[in-house]
């Protein structure tokens, strides 16, 4: 039978079978799994049926708890079930999964395997998860490629309802997840000829029923536990042969044979890898490579790896075996890796039993690829080559240079196994000019255009705003089994210009390659803007060298900063891969299929971007000899501490795979203040300062979201040595004395260009009102003058924060921020409260800080922009786990306290050596305000001072050990402030509980809920926060409850500090408010409106949308003080005004609610309806309690 | 006593026709409007503009951020079908027509000549009775001549003249330098009626805010003037209906546009101020003065007084005080 042959990725392929081989799909997103669940939940809003005609119930959850909770309920009641999840997603699950093991209950899980947070979180893929539940009882299978993640995913659901032991498919995350490859698609008969549905109804008719009643999860004593365990035995022992034979029967339907262990190699193979996952392809590419240069190599792909089939694997393994590389993508410390474990554990029994069919090999385990590290076969052949070594290392390490234990084999970077006939293309772009998009179509056409096999893989930054993209496309006549990134491209292409700047991307290119880049450079002029690195490689490597302005033809066509077609266009104009007019007409049409839903106008658009495309791209003469004088920017700047020069300006580099272990900190502990050295410089446009308009609200500082627009106020006569360009004016504010001068100053380096500064400026100039008292300008003639006039700002003292008054916007915007660069979005809706807290309290906080965006933004390497001051004060910041950031924090605020009142017991130990009076003070310093902290840390010091004196003159002390004691806790007699930080997804679904306990210990932390009312991290999944009549990921159709009111679920403890918060309809609120929840002594929460690009909105007036969400009393504002309680008083101050917009004014300014109006009309219609009302009876709840009487007074 | 009329072919039982407006957004507005008597309803207008704009809007935030950050390579779930055309309008003329007797007629605003037919065509297929072509092009271009601007109304009025069956009005403004001569061409296009005349957001300065605010005032009685005059002036002088409408709020001011030449008059300031029932008061008082004026048909009055049929025609020419304070004397 002829398939159709789709180019999709791991994630979609996994799903497919999935969707159409359950009835219920319960899931909670997380990376890199979210697509799975997300396809499904689209298919069954098109009303896709599975292969029983039947449309798949799909439920998210609250957490993968929650998720497999669901899953082991709806197995329980007899439904074909699903989930989808990765790294702690699935631990999380483990306890249902030992349960619905032990019940012997069918399903599949689809796992894209992922690293494990350890010493730092990634995203990135390894087998750490899926290696942590072996021991559960489920069966293991594992996909090595797009097309395996199909075939096994259905293989794994014929052999789960046949043997009754549960399957976790796994495949590696982004590798193979993420990886778009041209397969061939199951079809929906192949899908049923696989499922015997006589096994479908046993699983059914095994579920609970009233109607024939039954029991299962008893608690059972020591008498019988132990034999109810062993009664599986018998399953597990079968489980193997179902699979082969499931496998047998996919050959005889599909023609495609597996094994439980697939050998592939040389007959007389002597050196063998054993290894699962996407790198055994890379190792197969290699063998294939390495038997034509008559080496005696092979390897054994683990199919099925639990139930482990002993029998199964020594039979693939040759006979000529003598030694054995077992290769784990997975780190057990302090023990063998597990799959090695498991061969030398086969070997021995086999060896034992006498039936091993060969003398004991040698056997060795190494360890490589943890986070999707590049596995290539260079390394390949170095474990290879370390076989025929008499004594090979053992547990070893490949892929990096392990420097202190000197565990790692050294392998060739540069030993390649491509077929010369394959096409390799590196395409870099910028998040936001649509490359990977286009890319991924290009990969598309061509694998469903051509004979051609065909690979895309797509690599992003970690940056959120000006990310770069790198896209690697590979397309040829031969099976691609590269399994790593492309280092010798014959296609190279730089979407923006400014990369060249920074990027020596031609380094990859082979001789004769093409260069396509798009430039605003004419093509007699373009060389020598080339830096002289890229001059050299076209020059002596020979290329062919293409320029288009892209930019011009987006303009021109209406397309913005999208230049993803007509990049495309360039590709397909320059390779001939197609004749010219097929191509146009296939980019056409691919055009059609992906925006045709979108409106004509936008495919018409597109089509004239095509059309004039070509005659804008211009093939340029390579000069025989190299003329430039460029060189590459610095990756740093400034004068850099060490640790930023040796290790963070490699990673910031690109070069981070070449660090070696003895450059990493051992326990994941990293310098704070890093995001300053690297200057990205990703702005096209910065603001500049009038100083004549400006007001000096300082409005523009308090809601920049990256902390590069600042103010400060200094004596004039610090002017003198002042940069010639450097502006300053007198400070109007009266009360500070008539000396103070005043500067507003740009980091334009690190300023993203959002804007939002100049939306939110009062101030227009009076003789041409387009013009406030900050402007864009262009960044690039600016860079160097305001390059120096930042170093002499930051060389200005800062004000004394004792002097100001921080509950005052304008003063509060003079403190220091302690969160700066951040890499999170351009506009960012989160981190001006992040940075207003460090403002106000960053020198004496400790942050815990829940997954999600903020701790990406917050943590994610190489810089982060978490600070310290001049002092080496600032906040300490950590991040635990997505579910547990609440007990994390509070766990912060007990070590505290026991610190501080274990202090307070030595001081009174010490009373007599430290002096009563100094004891005294310290104990009961009053320390509500700045004044009251400086001079309890000057107390501090004096007491240190004092210990260290003391430890001088008395050695010999019977108290010294008090002494060290004392010494060691004498800072937390200085009061520290508890931040517990994140998102919606937490604080709403996943870390609910945890927060909710919290709120009700009493204790003194601070909780700030970053709302955007959606999971923004993971793409836009609906959260409990996400309003009614928002579409969200799960909630295509329009949210159709409202959201969870969480302050009045806090308020109800009556001893919680609440408030609701939106910066941009009341800066003053935001700072009295946050100020307030640090003063109180218990659990303070606030809730801070944050708009967010998953609300697809104007991020540059994205205040604007803060204001509408509070007039429309979306957002009612308030404070609810349980001190004002405890005096008698009503505790809750509504700050908003009634709703005096309807709440559709604020609504349809937002994509996530206007889009439904255009998919979903009537529903959208009767939504916005009930969520007005919703909204008025909200408002007028909140009326209600503000209208309560204090005490002492009637009823008003 | 006979109230019917004809305009743009239409056989109406009465000269009162609500404008387009937001009222007609909500089918039950429409029929209430029947209900109060309306001979037919004009449709507010489909914008080509809003269309394409909606359509660009939708697609850049929903992809703007894609493919940037390897957790969420979108934010937006996909949706198998956007009404991002003219869908929603055109499914509110098909049902206006299906919940009402009587004649739908349709606004139409386009922004390239491919839209103004497209749109057109599609109105006509969606069942409209009539189209009237809301066009208007703020001639902020100085480099552009009355006569170029002017080509630019002929040109749409003949394309989609030729591109549909179903009749066709125009509504003008009253900034043309020969409202005569334009309107002569116009008709000579292909318009079936005219419509006096068009009100257009009028921009405002905010003092507060240093900032201009477009926005639509409601017509007030003295509005109706402007009208008076050209109506009076084109009837008999342009082979084509003529629709009054800009101030239209008593029987008196319907009365006076009738006699001034209209063939209907249209009101939607007034309904908006004082609900559609209005229309049934103004058309019972309509009846009542022609009974007691005894007057026999709308056909009767109309034209009665326009500048062909008055005694003194210059009295529609005059414009300045001057001339009003010679009259005096």
């Amino acid at each position: 039978m002829e398939r159709k042959k789709v180019t999709i990725d791991g994630n979609e392929a996994a799903g497919y079978v999935a969707y159409h081989t359950n009835e219920v799909c319960a899931i909670y997103p997380i990376t890199p799994s979210s697509p799975m669940g997300e396809w499904s939940d689209q298919w069954a809003s098109e009303q896709k049926k599975n292969i029983w005609g039947t449309i798949p119930l799909v439920s998210e959850l609250q957490s993968e708890g929650g998720a497999s909770g669901s899953v082991h309920g709806a197995l329980q009641t007899g439904a074909l079930t699903t989930t989808f999840t990765a790294s702690q997603g699935l631990l999380l699950m483990i306890p249902n999964m030992y349960k619905i093991a032990g019940e012997l209950t069918a399903t599949v899980f689809h796992v894209t395997a992922r690293s494990i947070a350890a010493q730092a979180l990634s995203i990135f893929g390894d087998h750490s998860d899926v290696m942590a539940t072996r021991q559960t009882g489920f069966a293991m299978i594992c996909s090595n490629s797009v097309q395996e993640v199909m075939d096994f995913a259905l293989i794994a659901q014929a052999a789960t309802l046949e043997s009754r032991i549960p399957f976790l498919h796994f495949f590696d995350g982004f590798r193979t997840s993420h990886e778009v490859m041209k397969i061939e698609q199951l079809t929906v008969e192949d899908m049923r000829a696989m499922i015997d549905d006589e096994l479908v109804l046993a699983h059914r008719k095994r579920g609970l029923t009233p109607d024939a009643p039954v029991m299962r999860g008893t608690a059972q004593n020591p008498d019988v536990y132990f034999q109810g365990r062993e009664t599986v035995n018998k399953f597990y022992a079968e489980c193997p042969a179902i699979v082969q034979k499931q496998m047998d029967k996919f050959a005889g339907i599909v023609g495609r044979q597996y094994h439980l262990f697939d050998y592939v190699g040389a007959p007389d193979a002597e050196r063998i890898i054993i290894l699962m996952g996407s790198g055994a392809e890379a190792v197969d590419e290699t063998v294939q490579y390495l038997i034509n240069k008559e080496e005696k190599v092979g390897v054994i792909k683990v199919r099925l790896y639990r139930p482990f089939s002993i029998e199964h694997f020594i039979n693939a393994l040759p006979k000529t075996t003598k030694s054995i590389a077992v290769l784990d993508r997975t780190k057990e410390p302090g023990a063998g890796d597990p799959l090695y474990l498991d061969i030398v554990n086969a070997i021995s029994e086999q060896f034992n039993d006498g039936v091993l069919p060969f003398a004991y090999p040698k056997i060795v385990g190494g360890r490589y690829g943890l986070s999707s590290k590049e596995f290539t076969p260079g390394m390949v052949k170095a474990v290879y080559d370390e076989l025929k070594k008499d004594r090979p290392k053992n547990h070893f390490v490949i892929g990096i240079n392990e420097d202190v234990m000197h565990s790692s084999l050294e392998y060739d970077a540069a030993f390649t196994v491509e077929a010369p006939q394959t096409f390799k293309g590196k395409f870099y772009g910028l998040g936001a000019d649509g490359t990977v998009g286009a890319n991924k179509n290009s990969i598309k056409i061509i694998g469903e255009g051509t004979d051609n096999y065909a690979q895309g893989y797509f690599v992003y930054d970690s940056k959120k705003s000006g990310s770069t993209t790198t896209s690697h496309l590979r397309f040829g006549p031969k099976e691609l089994k590269s399994t790593y990134l492309i280092d010798k491209a014959n296609f190279i292409a730089s979407h923006q210009q400014f990369f060249l700047e920074k990027m020596d991307m031609l380094k990859d290119a082979i001789p004769g390659a093409t260069f396509l880049l798009n430039t605003q450079e004419p093509a007699d002029k373009v060389w020598d803007t080339l830096p002289e690195k890229i001059q050299r490689d076209l020059v002596n490597k020979k290329m062919k060298f293409f320029i288009i302005d892209a930019y011009k033809v987006a303009n021109d066509t209406g397309m913005g900063a999208r230049i993803n077609t007509i990049m495309q266009t360039c590709f397909f104009a320059i390779s001939n891969i197609f004749p010219k007019e097929e191509a146009i007409a296939l980019i056409k049409n691919s055009v059609k299929k992906t925006y045709g839903a979108k409106g004509e106008k936008i495919v018409e658009m597109n089509f004239n971007a095509i059309d004039q495309t070509l005659a804008n791209l211009h093939e340029v003469e390579v000069p025989a000899t190299v003329t430039s004088k460029i060189q590459f920017m610095p990756y740093v700047s400034g004068n850099v501490p060490d640790f930023v020069r040796d290790v963070t300006a490699v990673m910031i580099a690109g070069e981070g795979d070449s660090l070696p272990v003895s450059k990493m900190p051992v326990d994941g502990t990293y310098p704070t203040g890093t995001s300053k050295f690297e200057k990205r410089n990703i702005a096209l446009e910065v603001p500049v300062w009038d100083a004549d308009t400006c007001i000096q609200c300082n409005k523009c500082v308090i809601v920049c979201p990256h902390a590069t627009i600042r103010a400060k106020i200094y004596d004039e006569s610090l002017l003198a040595n002042k940069p010639e360009t450097f502006k300053a004016v007198k400070f109007k504010a009266k009360d500070f004395g008539d000396n103070l001068m005043y500067s507003l100053q740009v980091a334009v380096e690190d300023c993203t260009g959002c804007g939002i500064c100049i939306d939110v400026c009062p101030a227009k100039n009076k003789k041409e009102v387009k013009l406030k008292a900050i402007n864009m300008a262009e960044q690039l003639p600016l860079r160097e003058t305001e390059r120096a006039n930042w170093d002499f700002f930051e060389s200005l003292p800062l004000y004394d924060r004792k002097k100001l008054n921080p509950a005052q916007v304008k003063d509060s915007q003079f403190l220091e921020p302690l969160f700066e660069f951040s890499g999170a979005c351009s506009g960012c809706g989160e981190t001006p409260y992040v940075k207003l807290v460090s403002q106000l309290f960053g020198d004496r906080a400790v942050i815990a800080n829940a997954t999600g965006c903020s701790s990406i933004y917050g943590g994610n390497l190489p810089t982060t922009p978490w600070s310290k001051n001049a002092e080496g004060r600032g906040p300490a910041w950590s991040n635990s786990l997505f579910e547990d950031n609440a007990e994390f924090g509070y766990g912060f605020r007990l070590a505290i306290n026991k610190h501080n009142e274990q202090a307070k017991e030595y001081l009174q130990e010490l009373s007599a050596e430290i002096g009563g009076e100094l004891v005294e003070e310290l104990m009961n310093a009053v320390q509500t305000d700045e004044v009251g902290i400086y001079e309890q840390r000057e107390r501090v010091a004096v007491l240190k001072q004092k210990l260290n004196d003391y430890k001088t003159t008395n050695s010999a002390s019977p108290k010294s050990s008090e002494v060290e004691h004392l010494l060691s806790l004498a800072d937390y007699l200085v009061k520290k402030s508890v931040w517990i930080m994140g998102g919606d997804g937490w604080a709403y679904d996943i870390g609910y509980g945890g927060l909710d306990h919290v709120l009700a210990s009493g204790a003194n932390v601070n909780i700030l809920v970053l709302d955007t009312e959606v999971y923004s991290n993971t793409g836009g999944q609906a959260s409990k926060s996400t309003p009614m009549g928002a579409v969200a990921k799960f909630a295509a159709s329009g949210k159709v409850m409202g959201k969870k009111d969480l302050g009045l679920i806090a308020m109800s403890y009556g001893n919680v500090y609440v408030a609701k918060i939106a910066m941009g309809a009341n800066d003053a609120q935001t700072v009295r408010a946050i100020l307030e929840a640090e003063a109180y002594d218990g659990p303070s929460l606030i809730i801070a409106y944050s708009h967010c690009i998953a609300h697809g909105i104007n991020m540059e007036t994205a205040m604007k949308n803060q204001k509408a969400a509070v007039d429309s009393g979306h957002w009612p504002l308030y404070r609810y003080n349980p001190l004002l309680s405890a005096e008698g008083k009503n505790p809750f101050k509504l700050e908003s005004k009634a709703p005096k917009i309807p709440l559709k004014d604020y609504t349809y300014m937002e994509t996530r609610y206007k889009m439904l109006t255009k998919s979903h009309p009537h529903q959208a219609e009767i939504l916005m309806e009930l969520a007005q009302e919703g909204v008025k009876k909200k408002f007028h709840y909140y009326e209600q309690l503000a209208a309560l009487k204090d005490d002492n007074e009637e009823v008003k | 006593m006979d109230l019917s009329t004809t305009y743009l072919g239409l056989e109406l039982k009465n000269p009162l026709v609500p404008s387009g407006g937001p009222l007609q957004k909500d089918l039950k507005n429409i029929k209430a409007m029947e209900d109060a008597g309306a001979s037919a309803v004009v449709l507010w207008s489909l914008f080509e503009e809003q269309i394409t704009h909606e359509q660009l809007e939708l697609h850049h935030h929903t992809s703007v951020h894609s493919e940037s950050f390897a957790e969420a390579t979108t934010y937006f779930p996909e949706q198998s079908e956007y009404h991002v055309g003219p869908e929603e309008y055109l499914e509110h003329i098909r049902k206006a027509k299906e919940a009402v007797d009587i004649p739908i007629i349709a606004s139409l605003n386009g922004k390239s000549a491919g839209g103004w037919i497209d749109y057109a065509q599609k109105i006509e297929q969606a069942g409209a009775d009539a189209i009237e072509l809301n066009i208007y092009k703020m001639a902020t271009d100085s480099s552009k001549t009355s006569a170029e601007v002017e080509k630019d109304y002929i040109d749409i009025v003949k394309s989609v003249k030729a591109s549909v069956k179903i009749p066709l009005a125009v509504k003008l403004h009253p900034f043309f330098t020969s409202i005569t001569n334009i309107s002569k061409e116009l008709v000579e296009a292909g318009a079936d009626g005219l419509v006096l005349f068009n009100r257009f957001y009028q921009p405002d300065i905010d003092l507060e805010n240093l900032e201009v605010i477009p926005n639509v005032l409601l017509s007030t009685p003295m509005a109706m003037r402007l009208p008076l005059r050209w109506v009076a002036i084109l009837h008999g002088k342009v082979k084509a209906d003529l629709a009054a409408t800009s101030g239209i709020y008593t029987e008196k001011d319907v009365l006076k546009m009738l006699m001034a030449g209209a063939n209907v008059t249209m009101m939607m300031s007034s309904l908006l101020k004082f609900g559609i029932p209005h229309l049934a008061d103004v058309l019972g008082k309509l009846k009542f003065w022609m009974e007691v004026n005894e007057y026999e048909s709308v056909e009767q009055m109309r034209g009665s007084m326009s500048y062909q049929n008055v005694a003194d025609p210059s009295q529609f020419e005059r414009a300045n005080y001057m001339k009003v304070l010679n009259s005096y004397r």
